[in-house]
């Protein structure tokens, strides 16, 4: 395809060849309809002028006879202009008047018609056009009252060759104009097409260029860069997840694999052979639970899964998941208390949910316990809250422990990040990503604060039910970030 | 008790019908959908274990045709897909019981005898007895050796749904599953802790424990003196 056909193809070349046709067509209806008018305000008064003279001519032969019609015929036919005059006998000699030659076709009509005559000029004889009014008189006699409107076909052949002109002109305008516009947009559109497939070809950094006029395309591609932006995140979260795993599943893999060989080689008796092959199973076990992990995590972020979303009792599942927990706190010496005064209505799916708040639960169980020489003077707590305001469910954690430090609040959102000290307790690194995970699908988020000491998790998500967005991007909020598990 | 293996996994069909028959159960295989739907219209089964990834016809349309025609054998669903939304998916086509793989066989065979006692008369009956301890399920009152026992109304549910499938094996997932309907993962083994708060409640000032652990599987209440 040629740069020409290309051009002719657009859409807006395209717009401006049928706003053109459309245009010149009520252009040319206008000029027309003013031709028209004018011809026919013109034809009109010149047969009213000629009609008032012919009737002042016939008074005065009335009056005076053949004689003083041929004078005052005569006498006007001195005067300059465009009218025309002739008396003239039955043999159609001329007694009076500036009209010379005369067609036998105009001497035999009667009444107004349009003829030629010829008049003389500069360097010979000129045909022009006239109109004249045929009168007949007693004895053979004619008279011809006329007017010259060679002039008014002059005006009206002007009038014509201008909207000849004018209309080629708005052609070629409405044409270059529109060739002009749609190249300008079609330079656009390429430069967005080009840089799509680079971006396409696997540079995701890659962004629409923008012309900051703020036009639709401008605003076209910001979405898409919002969208791009998105994208590169996600596969920006796809690769990270994937260098995580090299990580997080090999090495327990390796001890696994390690662990087998080492009771093949060597001679171990039936009992330490049954003691491998359960320490076998559970790290077998333990890696499943995180492949499961990390798979739910991949789903949700993906936009997947929770489509068995309803309505729930946002507060009743707190206080359920609570209770679970509950003899767990007990038996660590932890004050698990849960305050949710009233029933909060969202449209959530239970099962996510419940795993959001169990994870944020068993997190501040595992490691909310005051730390330190003797503790930090606070007595080991863990507080869970729903409340809701302003059309958002909030879901509060709290715990005494020794918190998330600021700088690193942002680092521990990522998937299998664990701070130091959490080292020591069990745990994959993956159960606050996977609540960040279900608070983004429900269209929420999530939120560490300082709990002045400790650590407070705020899970807020929407009340009203179409406030849901099925994996739509919503940015972690500045600080905004997740504990290990 | 009859298990049919629909399962095209050469070696997983072998493994699981080595291991029920340790059991103590009969076990036969189908390699594909179409042969599993044919057996399972024309021999009786108590259980059917139906891989939902088949050749010919998946697991869960064999289980749909089956369901059409009126056979309501227990069917229990196993998947790679262990989402939540895959399990309702499951149970929707008629399935029973849904299980992730990779399992343990002691889950699976704790969910299959649980399947398989689902069709016997207990199941709707209003009282529950195992050895001196009593639960009623109308006035929610349980008594050992006809001393009261006061419940937590879960700890009720907990004790009910043992008491349920009395001298069978229990899982945690399982009481997860049924007892507090949480289909993920809790991360630390809160069930323990339930039970042993259960069972010092109903075991630890009588002589005889009713409620044991049963190791790598899970727990079961039965009456161990008879």
């Amino acid at each position: 395809m040629t740069a020409l056909t290309k051009l002719f193809r657009t859409t807006t070349f395209r717009l401006s060849l049928t706003y053109l046709a459309l245009f010149s067509a009520a252009a040319v209806v206008a000029v027309f309809y003013i031709y028209w008018n004018t011809t026919v305000l013109l034809s009109r008064q010149l047969n009213q002028t000629i009609d008032a003279e012919l009737k002042g001519l016939a008074e005065q032969y009335r009056a005076g006879g053949l004689d003083q019609l041929v004078r005052i015929v005569a006498e006007r036919s001195q005067t300059p202009g465009n009218s025309l005059y002739l008396v003239a006998d039955k043999e159609g000699k001329q007694l009076a008047g500036n009209l010379s030659a005369v067609s036998p076709q105009l001497w035999d009509s009667l009444g107004p018609v349009e003829f030629v005559y010829s008049r003389p000029a500069l360097g010979g004889v000129e045909r022009r056009l006239a109109f004249a009014n045929v009168f007949r008189l007693p004895g053979g006699y004619r008279l011809i009252v006329g007017r010259d409107i060679e002039d008014r076909r002059e005006l009206a052949r002007l009038i014509r060759t201008t909207m000849l002109w004018g209309l080629g002109v708005m052609a070629l305008v409405g044409i270059g104009g529109g060739y002009w516009v749609s190249r300008r947009i079609l330079t656009r559109i390429d430069g967005l097409s080009a840089t799509t497939r680079t971006i396409m070809a696997g540079d995701l950094t890659g962004r629409l260029p923008l012309s900051g006029s703020g036009d639709e395309l401008d605003r076209l591609s910001e979405s898409l860069n919002l969208m791009l932006a998105r994208i590169e995140q996600l596969m920006a979260g796809l690769r990270e997840v994937s260098d995580n795993i090299a990580h997080d599943l090999k090495t327990p893999l390796n001890r696994l694999r390690n662990r087998v060989e080492e009771a093949l080689r060597e001679p171990y008796d039936e009992t330490a052979y049954r003691e491998t092959l359960e320490r076998t199973i559970e790290e077998a076990d333990g890696l499943i639970k995180t492949f499961n992990a990390l798979l739910s995590i991949a789903r949700l972020e993906a936009g997947a899964g929770g489509e068995n979303r309803g309505k729930l009792d946002m507060a009743a599942l707190v206080r359920d998941v609570a209770e679970l927990y509950e003899p767990v706190a007990e038996e660590r010496g932890i004050a698990l208390r849960s305050e949710v005064p009233e029933p909060i209505v969202i449209h959530g799916d239970r099962q996510l949910l419940g795993q959001a708040i169990a994870n944020l639960i068993d997190n501040a169980l595992k490691y909310g316990a005051p730390s330190g020489e003797g503790g930090n003077g606070w007595a080991p707590e863990v507080e869970v809250r729903a409340q809701a305001s302003g059309g958002v469910a909030q879901i509060v954690v709290s715990d005494r422990g020794p918190g998330v430090p600021a700088p690193e609040r942002a680092r521990v959102l990522g998937r299998f990040v664990r701070l130091e000290a959490s080292r020591s307790e069990p745990g994959s690194g993956l159960g606050l990503s996977l609540v960040a995970a279900v608070a983004r699908l429900h269209g929420g988020s999530l939120r560490l604060e300082d709990n002045e000491p400790g650590l407070r998790v705020v899970l807020a998500l929407p009340m009203e039910g179409d406030a849901l967005v099925n994996g739509v991007v919503t940015e972690p909020p500045a600080g905004a970030d997740l504990r290990p598990t | 008790m009859r298990v049919l293996v629909i399962e095209d996994d050469q070696e997983t069909a072998a493994f699981l019908k080595r291991a029920l028959k340790e059991s103590g159960h009969v076990a036969e295989y189908a390699a594909d959908g179409q042969a599993g739907l044919d057996l399972a219209r024309t021999s009786a089964y108590d259980v059917l274990i139906v891989d939902r990834m088949l050749p010919k016809c998946d697991g869960l349309s064999v289980i749909k045709a089956l369901r059409t025609e009126e056979i309501r054998t227990p069917a229990l669903i196993l998947s790679a897909l262990g989402e939540v939304d895959d399990r309702v998916k499951g149970l929707r086509a008629g399935g029973d019981d849904y299980l992730t793989k990779p399992y343990a066989f002691s889950e699976l065979l704790a969910r299959i005898e649980a399947l398989a006692r689902r069709t016997s008369p207990e199941e709707g009956s209003t009282r529950f007895v195992v050895g001196d301890l009593v639960l009623d399920r109308l006035s929610h009152k349980v008594t050992r050796a006809g001393e009261a026992i006061v419940l937590q109304p879960r700890e009720f549910r907990l004790l009910e749904y043992l008491m349920k499938h009395a001298g069978q094996v229990v899982t945690r997932t399982m009481l997860l599953e049924n007892v507090w309907d949480y289909h993920f993962d809790p991360q630390t083994n809160v069930i323990d802790v339930h039970i042993s708060r259960l069972r010092s409640k109903i075991d630890k000032s009588f002589g005889n424990p009713l409620l044991h652990t049963v190791r790598g599987a899970g727990y079961t209440i039965r009456d161990s003196a008879h």
